[in-house]
Parts: C-alpha cells; sequence; structure tokens
C-alpha cells in the first residue's frame, strides 16, 4: 500500500509562498487502478512527482508498504518498484530505443524478443524502432509510446503515468486502453493514471478529484462527471449574479 | 624575452634529435605483434588484434611496416618524405585497408603524409587513426591524409583518436584531411578522439563535385586541461553537391574545445551543419559555424546547440533505476556513440 501522510507542497512565486498541495492525505490499495483528474494546476502532476521523488515535499510523508520514503532519492524509489511515465517524453541524442529499453529492464543484454514484446504492446512495430535514436527524428507520439514502454518494461509494484494519452493519436488510443485493461485484469500493483479521458477513468477502481488540499474520491466515473458538471453550473451561475 | 626564444629553439632541436635517434632506433626492429601496450592501442584505435589479410600499414614510433598489399590496393612508402600512397584500382569494391599510427615512447615528433588515389567505381573503408602512450615527456603525430576521390565511388573513411598514460606526460594530434571528391562520389567520414589527448588541432578542407556527397560526423571528448580544435573548410562547388557535418562534443573539467566550421555553396547546393555539445564542471566549448552562399541556389543550414547535461534527461534515467552518476555516464556515451 502506499500512503500519502498530510503532505504540503508549497512554492514561492513574486515572493509570494502558495501551496500547490496542502495537508494531502491519500491511501492507494494494492491492485487497484487510481484514476487522479482536476482542472489545470490543481496539483495532479506535483502529486505524481512527489510519490517518485522528483519533487520533495515541503512537510508531510510518504509511506511504501509502512516503510517511509520521504527521503528516498528517485532512483532509489525506482529500485523498490515504483515507475514513471512522463506526461512530455525525454529525448536523447546518441541514446537508442533499444539501449533506453534494456536500462528499463535492467538487463544489458536484454533479449531483442524482450524489447520487441513492449513496444509492440504500445503498437509500435519494433523492427522499425529498436535501432533508431530517442531524438527529434520521433514524432511526438512515437516518443510517448516508446516513454510508455520503457514503464510497462520495469514490471514494477507502483506505475505511475502522467496524462498517458496526450500526443497519441485517436487510432493508438483503444491500443492504449487494452494496456490499461491488461494492467486491470492482471492486478499487478498499484496503478496510478492522471488523466481526463473518459474511457480511461472507466477502467478505474477509483476516481480522485483532486484541487489542491481538496481530494474527493468516487467510485464510479458517471458520478465524479455529474460532479464536475455541478461545480462548473455553479460556477457560472456564480459567475452570472455576480 | 629574447632568452626565451633561445631557450625554446634549443628545445625543439633537441627533442628533434632525441626523436631521430629513437626513429632510427625503431627501423631496425621487423617484428609486429599485437601484445602489451601495443596491442592495446591497435585495438582501441582500429578494433584490430592480429595483422588482417587486408591491406595495412601500421606504424609504430615513426617507423611504418606494409602488409598484404596488392593489386587493388596498392600501399607504396613515398621516396620524398615519411608517409605513403595509396593507390586503389577503378572498381575495387567493398574492400578495406588498415593504417594505424601509434606512439609508444615519450619524445617522438612524428609527421606523415598520406595520399590516397581512390580511383572510379570503388566501394572501400579506409580505417586510420593513432594511440599515443606516454607517461613523461611529450609525444606528438601529425598526420596528413590527402584524398583523391574519383568518379562514382563510395569511401568510407574512420579517424579513431586516442592518448593514454600519465596525464602531466603531452600527447599531440592534429590530423590533417584534404579532399577533392569528383562526381556521384560520397566520403562518408567518422572522426572520434576518444579522450587522453593534451591537444589536438584538426582540420580537414573539402571540395565536392557534381552530384557527390561529403559527411562527416566528429565525436570529441575532453577532459582535465585538454584542448581540442577542429577546422572545417567545406566547398560545395559541384552542381547538386551536399554536405552534411555533424559535431558532438564532451568537455569536462578545464577542458576547452572550439568548433570551427565555414562551408561554402558555390552552386546548386545542400549544405547542414549540426553542432551538440556537452558542458561540465569548467570547461568551455567555443562553436562558430560559418556558412557562406556565394550562389543564391545554395541552401544552407547550421545549428549549435551547446550546454550542460539537460536535468531531465538525468532525472528519466534515474526513475529507470540508475544513479546519477551512471546516468551522466550514459548519457555521454549515448551521446558520443
Amino acid at each position: 500500500m502506499l500512503e500519502l501522510k498530510n503532505i504540503s507542497y508549497k512554492v514561492k512565486s513574486n515572493n509570494e509562498e502558495r501551496y500547490i498541495l496542502k495537508n494531502l492525505n491519500l491511501k492507494f490499495d494494492k491492485n487497484k487502478i487510481v484514476v487522479i483528474t482536476g482542472q489545470n494546476g490543481s496539483g495532479k502532476t506535483t502529486l505524481l512527482k512527489l510519490i517518485m521523488g522528483i519533487v520533495s515535499p515541503t512537510s508531510g510523508n510518504i509511506l511504501l508498504n509502512d516503510k517511509d520514503i520521504t527521503n528516498l532519492s528517485i532512483f532509489e524509489r525506482a529500485n523498490l518498484g515504483i515507475a514513471y511515465s512522463f506526461q512530455q517524453p525525454i529525448k536523447f541524442k546518441g541514446l537508442t530505443v533499444k539501449k533506453l529499453m534494456q536500462i528499463a529492464l535492467g538487463k544489458n543484454n536484454a533479449k531483442i524478443s524482450t524489447i520487441c514484446e513492449y513496444l509492440s504492446k504500445v503498437g509500435l512495430c519494433a523492427r522499425d524502432y529498436i535501432d533508431r535514436e530517442i531524438d527529434s527524428s520521433l514524432s511526438g507520439g512515437e516518443l510517448k509510446r516508446i516513454e510508455i514502454a520503457t514503464t510497462l518494461s520495469r514490471n514494477a509494484k507502483i506505475n505511475i503515468f502522467d496524462e498517458p494519452e496526450a500526443g497519441i493519436d485517436i487510432w493508438s488510443f483503444d491500443n492504449l486502453i487494452n494496456i490499461f485493461q491488461t494492467l486491470k485484469q492482471e492486478r499487478k500493483g498499484i496503478t496510478i493514471i492522471v488523466s481526463h479521458q473518459e474511457k480511461i477513468m472507466q477502467l478505474a477502481d477509483e476516481i480522485i478529484l483532486i484541487n489542491s488540499a481538496n481530494v474527493q474520491k468516487f467510485s464510479v466515473k458517471d458520478d465524479v462527471l455529474k460532479h464536475l458538471k455541478k461545480t462548473y453550473c455553479e460556477k457560472l451561475v456564480e459567475g452570472v449574479y455576480e | 624575452m629574447n632568452k626565451n626564444i633561445k631557450t625554446s629553439t634549443k628545445d625543439v632541436e633537441k627533442n628533434i634529435k632525441k626523436s631521430n635517434k629513437i626513429l632510427n632506433e625503431n627501423k631496425k626492429n621487423d617484428t609486429i605483434l599485437f601484445d602489451g601496450l601495443r596491442g592495446k592501442l591497435l585495438e582501441e584505435i582500429s578494433s584490430l588484434h592480429a595483422i588482417p589479410q587486408t591491406p595495412i600499414s601500421i606504424r609504430e614510433n615513426g617507423s611504418s611496416k606494409i602488409y598484404n598489399s596488392n593489386e587493388e590496393i596498392r600501399i607504396v612508402s613515398k621516396k620524398d618524405k615519411n608517409g605513403l600512397d595509396i593507390f586503389i584500382a577503378p572498381n575495387t569494391k567493398n574492400k578495406s585497408v588498415h593504417l594505424p599510427v601509434i606512439i609508444t615512447q615519450s619524445n617522438i615528433h612524428d609527421i606523415v603524409y598520406n595520399d590516397f588515389y581512390i580511383a572510379e567505381n570503388c566501394d572501400i573503408l579506409i580505417v586510420a587513426g593513432c594511440g599515443i602512450h606516454t607517461n613523461i615527456g611529450e609525444s606528438s603525430h601529425n598526420g596528413v591524409h590527402n584524398f583523391f576521390i574519383g568518379q562514382n565511388s563510395k569511401v568510407k573513411y574512420i579517424e579513431k583518436h586516442l592518448g593514454l598514460g600519465k596525464e602531466k606526460s603531452k600527447k599531440v594530434l592534429n590530423p590533417t584531411t584534404n579532399v577533392e571528391i569528383k562526381s556521384n562520389s560520397l566520403l562518408e567520414m567518422e572522426t572520434v578522439q576518444l579522450g587522453g589527448v593534451s591537444f589536438s588541432k584538426r582540420i580537414t578542407n573539402v571540395k565536392i563535385g557534381e552530384n557527390s556527397k561529403f559527411i562527416v560526423k566528429e565525436k570529441i571528448l575532453t577532459t582535465n586541461n585538454q584542448k581540442a580544435v577542429s577546422c572545417f573548410d567545406i566547398d560545395c562547388e559541384g552542381c547538386n553537391s551536399k554536405t552534411e557535418i555533424v559535431s558532438r562534443s564532451v568537455a569536462k573539467n578545464n577542458s576547452y574545445q572550439e568548433f570551427n566550421s565555414n562551408v561554402k555553396g558555390k552552386n546548386v547546393c545542400f549544405g547542414r551543419v549540426e553542432c551538440d555539445g556537452i558542458v561540465m564542471d569548467n570547461a568551455k566549448i567555443c562553436s562558430t559555424p560559418k556558412i557562406d552562399v556565394e550562389d543564391a541556389r545554395a541552401e544552407l543550414s547550421h545549428e549549435a546547440q551547446i550546454g550542460k547535461i539537460a536535468n531531465e534527461q538525468l532525472t528519466k534515467l534515474q526513475t529507470l533505476g540508475l544513479n546519477l552518476e551512471e546516468a551522466e555516464n550514459l548519457i555521454i556515451s549515448g551521446f558520443l556513440c
């Protein structure tokens, strides 16, 4: 189980301190797919980065199976079984898809067939990509799929995906849904996805609507959508009468 | 001031005398074994573990030995100066020739002039390069390579440079490459400096003929107080001539690198210069990619990107289980791969 206890994260801008997340308490249970949604700037990506250790909380603790991992580095958390898929995939001049996949698999001599298996999962014809450099010669969608493949190949206990649908074309979207469906069927560890897509929300065991300190949990997609619509309408009405 | 000049001239004379003495001694020895230091240097610069079946000239501490010269690839020693003439006969295809140079002694100052005459309809691989190992004093190698590439030929030229031994000793490598490419031909050049070289100045001058192409990939690593300078002077003379210069450099510690390119478009031509550098610690890289359009139909472009390793790259690799040092090393080795 992954637990966030009283997590706060604040930043300084224009000499003013601002909370991105305040006193957040969350529990992620084993074998569940959790989708996190919320408005832009609500702290979704920050929450994922806190779990991975990319940013450190101002206060609070992060526990993985009751072990405090708050002060562990990124790579220590990775080796404890947390995998992370970035919203914006990172480019590397000179590093090939094969090399990055080998690193992700933790084996320098990983079999080509194993690498191909993961690339095929994200809908890439491995033969065409394995020797290509992870640079600007690849499209945004291709980079995104390779990013997801590296995360899947970690075979991690906790899989984190930050907007996996971003940059994926409509034709490949069903493929992406299949990946999460498989993760759900296999019931492998915890899957945390930041997404705004209804189809992805539909797969979730739990949906978290986040807005700074305010966290609301929903178990059914319709409920969260109803809630969002209601909140939106209320805001509109407030705007009219002001 | 004058006193200093006198001392310096004396030093040079002394160095040359010393060097000539060692060169003459080396000429007496007649065997080449790929053992010890020699084996290591030869493996690093030419990936060879023994004398290959193909033509090869190995120059060690100023003395050359030629093996397997044949009718297709003829290697002949120059009579008027140090160096070789390499004649590649017409229609020689899928063949290779190796010309490694190694220096394993101190105070060797070697200058070599190699001329490559590549006839028409050839497809060959030329592997050159130099490795120096010294622990004291200074050793240097100046290799001047002239290429005359005939019509419809395809040449791949790889040169690797490496310095080994104690850092306080000076290892100097100055390769000069002059090329004339006739029509419908291609020269693909890969020039790599793997580290350990105290000072290097690479000069590459190329004239490209009609429908011909020159591609160069340069990869340089400098550390400590090393200095590396590269100068490319490329003339796109022929109609539809093309060139592509890709330079990737990593400068660590207090080292300094300088990249200069001047691509001249004198006809309907296409040229692209891409210069990427990673700077670490207190190192410096100065890049000056110049393009000179002398014909309105020329399409020339350049881009240069120099800076430290991007934090996002380090973060990504750490999420894959590498520590910071491993991540840095992987980025650098990939970048220079």
